[in-house]
């Protein structure tokens, strides 16, 4: 069920987390343990969308510009506007399934390229949201707020941030999806062969748009979430480079950007991971300016490791093709 | 006077053997037509010559020098030429780039395109063609670039050029414009090694024929002894009567029939042609002559721009691959890793996936069912590996096309197209392959079998079709065939 990889990733975590603890016991205070959770929450939902575009051998890089536009919507229809909030979120969700839509639509039907696709929807999006806001920060203002919807989105239950629990009730519904579905099946086989999936009668198209919608709708939904996570929304910097940490837990978490491979496990696992060392970063007290540096080259020498195991692993598989041979076919 | 030999190659390859100790010597001036089935390991024995690939045994002795493997670099400068059956071309340059490619001339530090441009055109004289040393490569037909391939060879001098296929897009003028200009070379003490399938040129220009089958050397031939026959009768090393085996029934009525279809390689072509049932059906051709396409339209991949096609008699609409599944008309594609199969998935997860659907129950899929029927398969076609969880990748080539044939063969198939079902395959697997064509032919379903090895199209075909330019150029019954 939990492949070698994925228990390295986790040993990993486990390490670093141990050396962690060992240089400042507070990283395993209620508090910080927490926090983290939260945060794992936050960035897991989305992670687990991008991942599955990533499996289908695109990328989406627009993720942190939709938490822009689709934040600033929802504030403003809900906020100002005064829409119920049931209302506001929905449109938040079915926006964020629109431009998924859109953007699988371009790549399928336009034959672009995803990366290209998604770096305009980057820029488009976030140029969108400040001009929404005449590039000024949007709030809650005075008595719109929901105490029911802050609570399920922001609060805690027995000190589990709901947040986490709605990642871990989303990657449980994503691995039925992607691990026992017709819809999964298909993907995988679109992800490491699309020309050989389209010669077995897969519709590709959809399911590569399909895709794209799907990480569309879990960006919408995450985009209330850092609302009220953030309080407000500065279009101009909201969510910037959130798409990075998406992508890099996607591939430590053995998403390959070829396409074809990975798991809902390991996605989880990565985003875990970028958590850790966000925190290890933290609370050893190295200056945060090296924040990025450290996650960089943790994800680097993931990357590296990662490659060096595929190479063996194919070169014993050969060998083993070749005794196969000889042994008789 | 010898001017190489090669002595005892071996070259092994995860999973099969290309190369089982064979020898091999080249004079000066003598033209050596090199034969044998596909995967016989012709291509295999050049590429050790001309250092692309390295023996894994053996000895090649150039001038008198003895090496264990040789560099392209050291192949080219004793002389060794390549005309690679893939063409090598740089499409983004134009013709005089792509002859000096590697050896561009020079004025001091900068390119000398004049020299370039002169010379290339001396060298694109004697082949007729139409095109000048300006022209970009991107714009020139196969057969154009296959001449630029020559000339490329002719430029560099060379006192052996291997030849692999060169004729395989060229026109019967263009072929009589090569073999003139291969007589001059040989006159002037160039060696030439000439890899074809086109038995009737091997025996116009050829001093002696070389054969090889399965890896190792079959036979030779002398020019006194070189006949369609004799070669044919090395090649696949029994007579051509006794390996074909009759089908149990005679074929049924019209299974698939073809009326006017064009496709969009030749769109000012029409296909007609009729499959009956219980019956294969071979389709012979050059490369290049539309089979492929024709393939793909029946199959959607490339749907046809116009025409008909009707299946048990009712006119069908194909647009793309899910359609003529639907009918249950499968097409088994030429280049498996690239089109049929999903490498890194197991064999029970590509025996599922052109319907994987039927596998599933509310969106789940059962693997138990799944496995069950690749199990099956897996018996009934004989497929040699450890179980259904092994990856496709550690099987052999014939083991992968058995896989392949397992995922429609799970389908119930009323018509399959196979598209150079023995590619890449040894033998024997070739062997079993062909029984499970007939095993099939005789349960009804009719079998359309591409393939440019004439061996192959006449031991295994009922009734023979070939193809040139985009349309039918005639069709044969089996006492026809020789």
């Amino acid at each position: 069920m939990i492949s070698k990889k994925e228990l390295a990733l986790l040993a990993l975590i486990l390490v670093v987390g141990a050396v962690t603890y060992s240089i400042n016991p507070r990283f395993l205070s209620a508090v910080n343990i927490g926090n983290m959770a939260n945060l794992v929450g936050l960035f897991g939902i989305f992670a687990l969308g991008v991942g599955l575009v990533i499996i289908s051998g695109g990328i989406e890089l627009s993720v942190g510009s939709m938490f822009a536009i689709l934040g600033v919507i929802f504030l403003d229809l809900f906020a100002n506007l005064g829409l119920s909030w049931p209302l506001a979120l929905a449109a938040a969700v079915g926006l964020g399934l629109l431009l998924g839509l859109v953007h699988g639509l371009l790549v399928t039907k336009a034959g672009l390229q995803p990366f290209v696709v998604t770096l305009c929807g980057l820029l488009i999006y976030r140029g969108a949201a400040r001009f929404y806001t005449s590039d000024s920060t949007m709030g809650f203002g005075y008595g719109t707020d929901d105490a029911f919807l802050r609570w399920l989105v922001s609060d805690r239950t027995m000190g589990v941030p709901h947040t986490f629990i709605a990642f871990l009730i989303i990657a449980a519904a994503m691995a039925v999806l992607l691990h026992g579905s017709v819809y999964g099946r298909h993907l995988y086989a679109v992800g490491k062969n699309e020309e050989a999936a389209r010669y077995s009668g897969i519709r590709t198209g959809w399911v590569i748009t399909l895709t794209y919608v799907i990480c569309g709708g879990l960006a919408g939904l995450t985009s209330v979430f850092i609302v009220f996570y953030t309080n407000s929304v500065s279009p101009s910097s909201h969510g910037s480079f959130y798409e990075l940490y998406a992508i890099a837990a996607a591939v430590l978490g053995g998403c390959s950007l070829r396409g074809g491979e990975g798991s809902v496990i390991g996605i989880m696992l990565g985003v875990v991971l970028l958590q850790v060392l966000q925190n290890l970063v933290n609370l050893l007290g190295i200056p945060s300016s090296l924040n990025f540096a450290v996650m960089g080259s943790v994800i680097l020498l993931g990357v590296l490791a990662d490659q060096e195991i595929t190479r063996r692993r194919k070169r014993s598989l050969a060998e083993a093709g070749a005794l196969a041979a000889k042994r008789g076919k | 006077m010898t001017l190489l030999s090669m002595a005892d190659i071996g070259k092994t390859y995860p999973g099969v053997t290309a190369l089982d100790g064979v020898s091999f010597t080249l004079a000066t001036g003598e033209v050596v037509g090199l034969i044998g089935e596909n995967g016989a390991g012709k291509s295999t024995l050049m590429k050790v010559l001309g250092g692309v690939v390295a023996p894994s045994r053996g000895r090649i002795v150039l001038d008198g020098v003895a090496h264990a493997a040789l560099s392209v670099r050291t192949s080219q400068a004793a002389g060794i030429a390549f005309v690679h059956q893939e063409l090598n071309l740089f499409e983004n340059l134009d013709v005089a780039a792509n002859i000096f490619a590697g050896r561009e001339l020079r004025k001091g530090p900068m390119l000398d395109r004049a020299a370039m441009r002169a010379q290339a055109a001396r060298h694109l004289a004697p082949l007729g063609v139409a095109y000048g040393p300006d022209t970009l490569v991107e714009l020139l037909s196969i057969a154009e670039r296959q001449m630029l391939e020559i000339a490329k060879a002719l430029s560099m001098q060379a006192r052996v050029i291997i030849m692999d296929e060169p004729t395989s897009s060229l026109s019967l003028a263009e072929t009589d414009r090569l073999l003139a200009v291969m007589r001059q070379l040989k006159a002037q003490g160039v060696a030439i090694i000439y890899i074809s399938h086109r038995l009737s040129e091997v025996k116009a220009i050829a001093d002696r024929v070389v054969c090889l089958r399965d890896g190792k050397l079959a036979g030779h031939l002398a020019r006194a002894e070189v006949s369609q026959d004799a070669m044919v009768r090395l090649m696949i090393g029994r007579d051509l009567a006794q390996l074909y085996t009759a089908p149990k029934a005679p074929p049924g009525d019209a299974l698939l029939q073809v009326t006017g279809l064009t496709t969009p390689a030749f769109p000012d072509r029409t296909v007609d042609l009729t499959l009956r049932r219980g019956e294969i059906l071979g389709l012979a051709g050059l490369i290049g002559a539309g089979r492929t396409s024709l393939a793909q339209a029946l199959f959607g991949i490339a749907p046809a721009l116009a025409g008909e096609i009707r299946l048990d008699g009712a006119q069908v609409t194909i647009r793309e691959p899910a359609d003529a599944i639907a009918l249950g008309l499968y097409l088994v594609p030429e280049d498996r890793k690239r089109s049929a199969l999903v490498l890194d998935m197991t064999i029970r997860e590509n025996v599922s996936l052109a319907d994987v659907s039927r596998f599933a129950s509310r969106g789940w899929v059962r693997r138990g069912a799944e496995g069950a029927v690749a199990s099956h398969e897996m018996q009934r076609l004989r497929i040699k590996a450890p179980g259904v969880e092994t990856p496709v990748i550690t099987l052999s080539g014939g083991n992968q096309q058995k896989v392949v044939l397992a995922k429609w063969l799970s389908m119930r198939p009323r018509a399959i197209v196979f598209d150079e079902p023995t590619r890449g395959i040894d033998v024997g697997a070739k062997a079993e392959i062909y029984t499970l064509m007939r095993a099939l032919a005789d349960d009804g379903v009719g079998i359309l079998m591409i393939s440019s090895d004439i061996a192959e199209v006449l031991v295994v075909s009922d009734r023979i079709a070939v193809m040139q330019e985009g349309q039918i150029s005639g069709t044969l019954e089996r006492p026809a065939f020789s």
